[in-house]
């Protein structure tokens, strides 16, 4: 055949292309199981990280009991101190059809507020009990997530983990560092009077050092502004929609 | 190509006298990108290493079948094809460093070195000689790249594969990890730095006036 003709060129492409893509079909299926773990374990790693069970902790933990740190173990210790885990409906009530762990953030917020199911992970650690709930927003670029841990009084931030997409290296890439997050410990997103008032990214607050624990903000990044208000609007909006369950647990300690 | 090259030519060449960075000066954008840790930089470096030479080896294969006014599209299918292996199979088996190299990995497509080598070596040459190219010009790629993620790391965070290596009594007597090593500004000046050393030690790779 005429190496230079329509069809010949037609052809050859057709044939190259479907070769490809069946090649990438089938690489794609082999590999998903083990991209899906991946995932799985990043997700319980940074949910265990935010009550103070980071990699060094958990690695100590497992050479302690002769154990190296992998997937298995990883999800043991997740099991192990995360004793409940719930898919809440807007108005506080657990919606028991939903698996809480499998919930796509990027997804979910996608949806109408009264579709929504908003994940909560309830630890129980050394009999201490920490809410952990999933963040979602958006950054400068692009998406920006996290998540946030709450002591029992479902009150003072145990501890933070923040992800992002794209933002600027330097600059709003700070969010996933450790003197970022180590701000956040301690603060309280209730007010005294039991307002809910979040936690607010400021440049030039009064209180640089963030000694004062109780003013519900802590220092912004300089040159991230954009970021930083990204941070205090996901904290505020997803916050906000498990107050009714707040205020459940927040009666019954009283 | 006209002279034929011996194998061990093949790999030795773009190793020193032909390397794709530091003579050729191709794909320093993501040699400036990756190089802040040694560990990414080595995950690229084969990375780079396979595709070009997977791609040379298939693109010389089928090089007689080609026809001649698609010859770059179906290049280009061939080498997307086999980032997206290596992305999917990172993903899969290497997650913490596949995060790492974040889009660096989908952007070997449009690194110059892998088109380049096959338009220029794998469409005239047979497959073997084609891979050991894709092979050595790869390597070439990936020792720039680890020289200067070496140092970068060295002099930036003061650790090698995220080890401390500059001992703590270094750091009270003063010594500070320099930061500029960590931004892409120092990555050019130390590729710059490269390539400086290297043709101080081999005249003959200077332009003549």
């Amino acid at each position: 055949m005429d190496r230079n003709s329509n069809l010949y060129t037609i052809l050859f492409a057709a044939v190259v292309v479907t070769v490809s893509a069946v090649l990438l079909a089938v690489a794609v299926m082999v590999l998903k199981p083990a991209q899906e773990r991946n995932k799985r374990q990043e997700k319980m790693t940074d949910i265990m990280y935010t009550i103070g069970l980071d990699k060094e902790a958990l690695t100590t933990k497992a050479a302690a009991e002769g154990l190296k740190l992998n997937y298995k173990t990883i999800e043991s210790y997740f099991k192990k101190y995360f004793v409940k885990q719930y898919a809440l409906k807007s108005d506080g009530t657990v919606d028991k059809s939903v698996n809480a762990f499998d919930i796509n953030m990027k997804a979910e917020i996608k949806k109408p507020e009264n579709e929504q199911r908003f994940p909560i992970f309830i630890a129980n650690v050394d009999g201490k009990t920490y809410y952990v709930i999933p963040l979602y927003g958006k950054g400068l670029w692009d998406d920006i997530w996290g998540y946030i841990a709450l002591e029992e009084d479902a009150n003072t931030v145990k501890g933070v983990k923040f992800g992002h997409k794209g933002e600027t290296p330097g600059l709003g890439a700070e969010i996933t560092k450790k003197w970022f997050e180590k701000q956040f410990v301690g603060e309280k997103i209730y007010d005294k009077d039991g307002t809910f008032k979040g936690i607010t990214l400021l440049k030039g607050n009064k209180d640089p050092e963030n000694k004062d624990k109780e003013d519900h903000e802590i220092d912004a990044i300089s040159g991230a502004t954009l970021t930083s208000n990204g941070v205090t609007n996901m904290i505020q909006e997803r916050l906000k929609h498990y107050l009714p369950f707040f205020n459940k647990v927040r009666q019954q300690k009283n | 190509m006209a002279k034929k090259h011996k194998w061990v030519d093949l790999i030795k060449d773009p190793l020193n006298e032909n390397n794709p960075i530091t003579v050729q000066v191709l794909g320093i954008c993501s040699a400036l990108a990756i190089t802040v840790k040694l560990m990414p930089a080595i995950v690229m470096a084969l990375s780079v290493m396979v595709v070009v030479a997977f791609s040379n080896l298939i693109v010389s294969l089928i090089r007689n079948f080609i026809p001649n006014r698609i010859r770059i599209i179906v290049q280009l299918l061939v080498v997307a094809t086999l980032v997206i292996l290596v992305d999917q199979i990172l993903k899969a088996y290497a997650y913490d460093v596949s995060k790492q190299l974040s889009v660096f990995v989908g952007l070997i497509i449009t690194n110059c070195i892998v088109m380049g080598r096959l338009e220029a070596f794998a469409l005239a040459n047979k497959p073997l000689d084609s891979f050991l190219d894709g092979i050595g010009n790869g390597a070439g790629y990936g020792l720039i790249l680890i020289i200067v993620a070496f140092f970068r790391e060295l002099l930036g965070s003061g650790t090698l594969f995220d080890k401390q290596v500059i001992p703590q009594s270094f750091y009270d007597m003063g010594y500070v990890n320099n930061a500029m090593m960590l931004l892409p500004a120092m990555a050019l000046i130390t590729v710059g730095i490269v390539i400086w050393v290297q043709r101080s030690l081999y005249p003959q790779l200077t332009e003549k006036e």
